[in-house]
């Protein structure tokens, strides 16, 4: 070890380096933010998103995605797979088209762009002409259909993009033989669907938005047969055999169309309004499946009554009697129905619908009685309830996972069992390491456990803790429980709930011990969960207690939240992690720290007051500290009185320019002209501005003192058996670190085991340590004899951690937002320090002891220390040295919830919000990596079309 | 008592080293003294860093005599022009007491015992259009009090004159530290906060680094008004205005961030007196741990003592000392007997 010590270059030192530390990007967990557009390949059965900021992702079978970003980040209008083809065509609102192909390279699936194309007019043409509004791909992979805004219709060629100008289907071609007085009532306008005849690929069905409706015929270039719809159209689907088809209206209509040789200009067979008689919202899709049994499926997005359901975002399912209007938490982006896509198979047969709505994806299984929801695999809404906190545990027992997973399936009844229908592809990635929980803390009082093993974030139980507490909200209140008569007859389906019923409720901290099954959650009222998990459901008494943290304060006056109501007698908890224990802080302030040693059952909880530590063997409080500084007016009168200021000096400012518009507006009088009002608010803008360059922004440069407020905010609590007060005993102990700067470290005595119960657990302050930058202390850590961290409690009983070294000297690590410093114990004594914003700039704002094993050999791994920068910068920073190793950008540094919302596991992984909805992974370590590697393969019946691509129109040809 | 011994003329070594030796000869390891040497005029001249140091041996032929002082009992009026040739009077004063008594001296104290508030350094190293400012924050209550705002200058690239943003000085409270120094002033460009450059950082990382660095600020401006800037052929004129700090000429991080005696952290124990956390033992497990150990040194150095109401006026103990600067072929170190009284 010795000469990796030495700074500057040691080239043994940077080889090692190379082996140990890696930064990678791995694979974006959750559900796309502001997802825009949906597309599905029958053929790989591969579903894909594109987002509003010109993402586009594909996912298959669990394990299978890929991911691609248009370089222009616009919005994604539309996305079309290449029938039978390994690529994809997107639209974005800029009206460019990309072609995306799946690629194998070195044995894994690649996405990539392969070209991009704009449609060009001829000069002086508006640019009405050439907005692409419908994308047909032919059946023959070699065209592209592209319906536009002026009702023209352009054939480019595929791959390369090239406009086959001869093949432009005009509007004045198709308007050639339409009755003149329907021609004289309504012209083209726009195309708003384009669909290939399912049997004939030389018939292509063009539905323009006044209503207009023509199949047309492109080896004679004419039109064949006119529908003449009198309403506004959405959207067309074709039945199976194309012996009708269905058009849908902005009216809420939907009409069925005959096609057949005899009658070149039929009239429709069936109009119907499904929710009149009322007016209707639109219909803005539709599919019309067959079956076995005669009875089709209908299957249409929206056509609500407008004045009563015209805020619903719903989507009908009509299967004979069956009637459901499955009703989603938000608006809904697009949808498709699986159904049987062999060529050969007589029926439709639907198995399953999956919907896009803006905040959640949400598949139904059509083939089951009741048609219920099926779990996702991927692309969990992480944010149906706000995440408020995040906590990692990484390498899980088997025993507490099979436990956690046996909860939460009692919870899960309600979804299908129906296997996963979106199964492209497959998953090559080696078997997860370990089996890893990402704990995510929600507004609503939720903990959910999701299995972060893999490249799937899975939910696998939620926990929640509302039911401890008295609230306004009614818990019988099910938005299911709608009468048998109700029309239309609705049912919510989804979890997005962003409405929280009380913020007292949200979960700040959550603490689990992987061995024993106990965890602590903290929230934002000031209370503190203890709980333990019971495979079976039960009723019983949540022990209560309240800490009161304020202690001998004078002259307080809390001008929070109160606190939470608690459910007076016994409560009825499912099967899963049960509360035994309620600690109350007061005044009821965000538990700040939390720390659980299951060991010694203690658990230490901090606040902005202070800190306390309870027993929750003896279910005893047994003590409590005040961290305020007597000077700090500011907590003393509660965080409100600051909130409220502000609240103040923006209500003032608002009042500021109203009445200054107001004057303004006063000045202009009756008679005054536009151009004087925008005169008037030009100069208003004007002084503004000015008002801004007055007061540029500028930074105080002041020394922090102990009269700042909020001082004595605990960041920071940690459990150690180590060397406090002399060196031939060591002793349990708990330190905690504040915002000023200041370390408390107090002796504990825990009674032994066979006495727990009889003896109580005594605590004395042994030590303060006031650091003179005064920065807010982030981290506090004990390193043994040989400098490695402690292990967790519990850790060496299951023979999952070496004990510690106890003969060596053990020294203390202290991270403050500016500083590393090491100390020794128990005389403290200061060691080595590392003063990272003094020389950087930067400021400590996450901060983990992370394992770091050699990719090179198995025997070698190391601890580091993993550290998150308010620059949005990771750094790796050597123990117990304090030698920075290695820094990575990671995250922007204006990306403030990014940055708050990341975790470190204990392996060199992490995660980070990158939206309300989604986490980043990524890893540091060469030798824990989990990243999407999966191969799409190109079934067989296509790779030989694939051969004679050139001869697919003739194929198409005969096939029909 | 006298001591005799020599020292290598051409290579004299720092004067740290050259006080650990005096203390050695004199067998008084953990006395504070003061340390003073007659040039060719006769004047007793102090000798306190390496550069007085350096001019004193210079200035030896070949036999330099020092004198040393208890620090406690030193006579500071001895120091100055003309003050051998006074020592009589000095004497006489002794001897006549009343004389004393007419002509109070004026006690101006050693400018060791002052505690610098702030200075400008590195004059030598720096352009003439720039100032380094060391701020002393201490223990003091007076604020630093200055604000900066994000700016832009114009620069000489290779692509010509650039506006490039910088940070700047925007305000100055009245009273603070940055004020009363008079070095610092509304609008200079800051360039460098102790030894890192700022370009490329943002306000708020700038601020960062201030606010860490506040118990020992160093900033380098480019001054707003650039005509009170330090002339730096001043420095051939004595060691007044020059750089003790830091001579090298790249300003590498480690040099600026030398150790402030009292940025130590504070320790109760047991719920005692709150104490300073000293530095743990040198154990040579780390090159960190060595430079701990020399950091301490020079902390020790600079413990200032707050001196002003001292009585400064006792030429009682003190020891005075004569030295001889051998030809540079006497290697080693000599101590003869020859002693010299007052």
């Amino acid at each position: 070890m010795r000469r990796f010590l030495r700074p500057g270059h040691d080239p043994v030192r940077e080889r090692l380096k190379r082996d140990l530390f890696q930064f990678n990007k791995t694979v974006e967990h959750g559900f796309p933010h502001q997802p825009s557009a949906l597309g599905y390949s029958p053929f790989l059965r591969l579903m894909a998103i594109g987002t509003r900021s010109g993402a586009v992702k594909l996912y298959g079978a669990p394990g299978v995605e890929f991911m691609g970003l248009h370089e222009e980040n616009n919005t994604v209008m539309q996305i079309h797979f290449i029938p039978d083809q390994c690529q994809l065509v997107t639209l974005l609102d800029d009206n460019s088209l990309h072609l995306w192909s799946l690629r194998q390279h070195s044995g894994a699936s690649e996405l990539r762009e392969e070209h991009r194309f704009t449609l060009k007019g001829p000069p002086g043409s508006p640019p009405s002409a050439t907005q692409v509004t419908a994308v047909l791909p032919h059946s023959s992979r070699e065209v592209l259909y592209l319906g536009t805004e002026s009702g023209n219709i352009f054939v480019v060629e595929l791959p390369s993009f090239r406009v086959l100008e001869d093949r432009t289907i005009t509007s004045e071609a198709v308007l050639q033989r339409v009755p003149e007085d329907y021609c004289n009532r309504r012209s083209c306008e726009l195309v708003e669907a384009l669909r290939e005849h399912p049997k004939n690929p030389d018939q292509i069905l063009i539905g323009y938005s006044r209503g207009l409706i023509v199949l047309w015929d492109l080896q004679n270039n004419k039109v064949t047969h006119h529908f003449l719809g009198s309403q506004q159209l959405e959207n067309l689907y074709w039945q199976r055999d194309g012996s009708k088809f269905i058009s849908c209206h902005y009216d809420g209509s939907y009409t069925q169309w005959p096609v057949s040789s005899e009658n070149r200009q039929p009239e429709p067979l069936e109009n119907l309004v499904p929710y009149g008689p009322f007016p209707c919202k639109a219909i803005s899709k539709i599919y019309w499946q067959t079956t076995k049994n005669g009875l089709p499926y209908v299957i249409f997005q929206g056509g609500m009554p407008r004045a009563s359901y015209g805020d619903r975002h719903s989507i009908s399912v009509v299967h004979g009697s069956q009637q459901t209007a499955f009703d989603f938490t938000s608006r809904v982006i697009d949808f498709f129905v699986i159904f049987s896509s062999e060529p050969t198979a007589e029926f439709d047969d639907p198995s399953a619908m999956v919907v896009l709505a803006e905040e959640e994806l949400v598949v139904i299984d059509l083939k089951t009685a009741g048609w219920p929801a099926v779990h996702p695999p991927y692309l969990a809404s992480l944010h149906c309830s706000a995440i408020t906190c995040s906590h990692h545990v990484s390498n899980i027992p088997l025993k507490l996972w099979e436990r956690i997973i046996s909860a939460g399936s009692k919870q899960n009844i309600h979804y299908s069992n129906m296997p996963w229908p979106i199964d492209g592809g497959t998953n090559i990635a080696p078997d997860p390491p370990q089996r890893d929980l990402l704990l995510t803390g929600h507004e609503d009082g939720t903990v959910r456990f999701w299995d972060a093993s893999g490249v799937c974030l899975h939910l696998l139980y939620k926990l929640s803790t509302v039911r401890v507490f008295l609230t306004d909200a009614d818990p019988n209140d099910n938005m299911n429980t709608l009468g048998e008569d109700e029309w239309p007859p609705l049912r919510k389906v989804g979890t997005f709930d962003p409405y929280s019923d009380d913020p007292r409720l949200g979960i700040q901290k959550i603490y689990l011990c992987k061995y024993s099954g106990y965890l602590a959650v903290a929230g934002t009222a000031g209370q503190v969960l203890v709980m333990e998990l019971n495979d079976e459901d039960a009723e019983h008494v949540v022990d209560h207690a309240e800490a009161d943290l304020l202690q001998d304060q004078e002259g307080y006056r809390w001008k929070g939240h109160e606190k939470l109501k608690t459910q007076d007698g016994s409560v009825r908890f499912e099967a899963g992690f049960q509360p035994f224990v309620l600690v109350q802080c007061q005044p009821p302030a965000v538990v700040t720290s939390l720390a659980l040693h299951s060991e010694w059952k203690l658990v230490a909880f901090g606040t902005s007051h202070g800190f306390g530590l309870f027993d929750h063997q003896q279910k005893r409080l047994v003590f409590v500290k005040c961290t305020l500084h007597p000077s700090d007016q500011l907590a003393l009168e509660g965080p409100l009185s600051r909130v409220k200021s502000l609240k103040k000096s923006l209500r003032q400012s608002f009042r500021r320019i109203r009445r200054s518009r107001v004057s303004s507006r006063k000045r202009q009088g009756g008679s005054r002209s536009a151009s004087e009002v925008q005169e008037a608010n030009a100069k208003f803008d004007q002084d503004a501005l000015q008002e801004m360059e007055l007061a540029p922004v500028q930074r105080k440069i002041e020394a922090r003192s102990a009269e700042d407020s909020f001082t004595g905010f605990v960041r920071t609590l940690y459990f150690a058996d180590t060397f406090l007060r002399d060196s031939s005993r060591h002793c349990p102990s708990l330190w905690a670190g504040t915002n000023g700067g200041t370390v408390y470290a107090f002796c504990l005595r825990v009674p032994p085991a066979e006495r727990r119960m009889d003896e109580p657990v005594r605590a004395e302050q042994a030590k303060e340590i006031q650091l003179m930058h005064r920065a807010p202390v982030v981290g506090i850590l004990v390193l043994d004899g040989r400098s490695i961290p402690l292990p967790e409690p519990l850790e060496v009983a299951h023979d999952l951690s070496k004990s510690p070294d106890m003969q060596g000297s053990h020294q203390l690590l202290v991270v403050s937002e500016e500083q590393f410093k090491v100390f020794t114990l128990p005389k403290v004594s200061s060691k080595l320090k590392l003063k990272l914003t003094a020389l950087e700039g930067c400021r400590v704002r996450k901060v983990t002891v992370a394992n770091f094993g050699s990719c090179k050999t198995d025997d070698y791994s190391e601890n580091d220390l993993a550290v998150l920068t308010n620059l949005g910068d990771i750094q790796i920073i050597s123990l117990p040295f304090l030698k920075l190793q290695i820094r990575y950008p990671c995250i922007r540094k204006e990306d403030v919830s990014g940055i708050a919302s990341c975790v470190f596991t204990k392996y060199g992984q992490g995660f980070y919000l990158i939206s309300p909805s989604e986490f980043e992974r990524f890893s540091l370590s060469t030798k824990w990596l989990v990243e999407p590697r999966c191969i799409v393969d190109i079934p067989e019946v296509t790779s030989n079309n694939h051969v004679h691509k050139k001869s697919g129109m003739e194929n198409a040809a005969r096939k029909s | 008592e006298f001591r005799r011994f020599s020292l290598e003329r051409s290579k004299p070594g720092k004067f740290e080293e050259f006080y650990g030796l005096l203390q050695h000869v004199h067998k008084i390891p953990n006395v504070d003294v003061l340390v003073g040497y007659t040039d060719i005029h006769g004047d007793l001249l102090p000798i306190n860093n390496d550069d007085n140091y350096h001019k004193a041996v210079s200035t030896a032929n070949p036999l330099l005599r020092i004198f040393i002082q208890r620090k406690e009992d030193a006579d500071y009026s001895a120091f100055g022009t003309d003050t051998m040739t006074r020592k009589k009077n000095v004497l006489s004063n002794v001897l006549r007491p009343d004389n004393h008594k007419k002509k109070p001296h004026i006690v101006i104290s050693m400018p060791q015992d002052f505690r610098p508030v702030s200075s400008i350094i590195d004059v030598d190293i720096l352009p003439e259009t720039h100032r380094r400012v060391r701020l002393y924050k201490y223990g003091t209550d007076k604020p630093l009090g200055f604000y900066i705002r994000d700016g832009s200058s114009v620069r000489v690239t290779p692509h010509g004159l650039e506006k490039v943003p910088g940070i700047f000085i925007s305000r100055l409270v009245p009273g603070g530290l940055a004020q009363s120094t008079g070095l610092l002033a509304v609008n200079d460009e800051v360039l460098e906060v102790n030894g890192i450059e700022v370009s490329g950082k943002s306000l708020d990382q700038v601020t960062d680094m201030m606010i860490a660095n506040s118990r020992n600020l160093i900033i380098t401006v480019r001054p707003a008004n650039q005509r009170n800037n330090v002339v730096r052929n001043s420095r051939t004129s004595g060691s007044s205005g020059q750089s003790t700090e830091s001579s090298l000429p790249s300003s590498t991080p480690n040099i600026l961030h030398e150790e402030e005696s009292d940025e130590e952290d504070i320790i109760i124990e047991d719920s005692g007196e709150p104490q300073q956390i000293p530095k743990a033992a040198a154990a040579s497990e780390s090159l960190e741990s060595l430079t701990q150990i020399e950091l301490l040194h020079e902390s020790t150095q600079n413990g200032f003592l707050p001196s002003l109401e001292m009585n400064l006026n006792h030429s009682a103990g003190s020891i005075s000392m004569e030295c001889e600067v051998r030809d540079p072929d006497h290697k080693s170190l000599e101590e003869d007997g020859t002693i010299i009284t007052l």
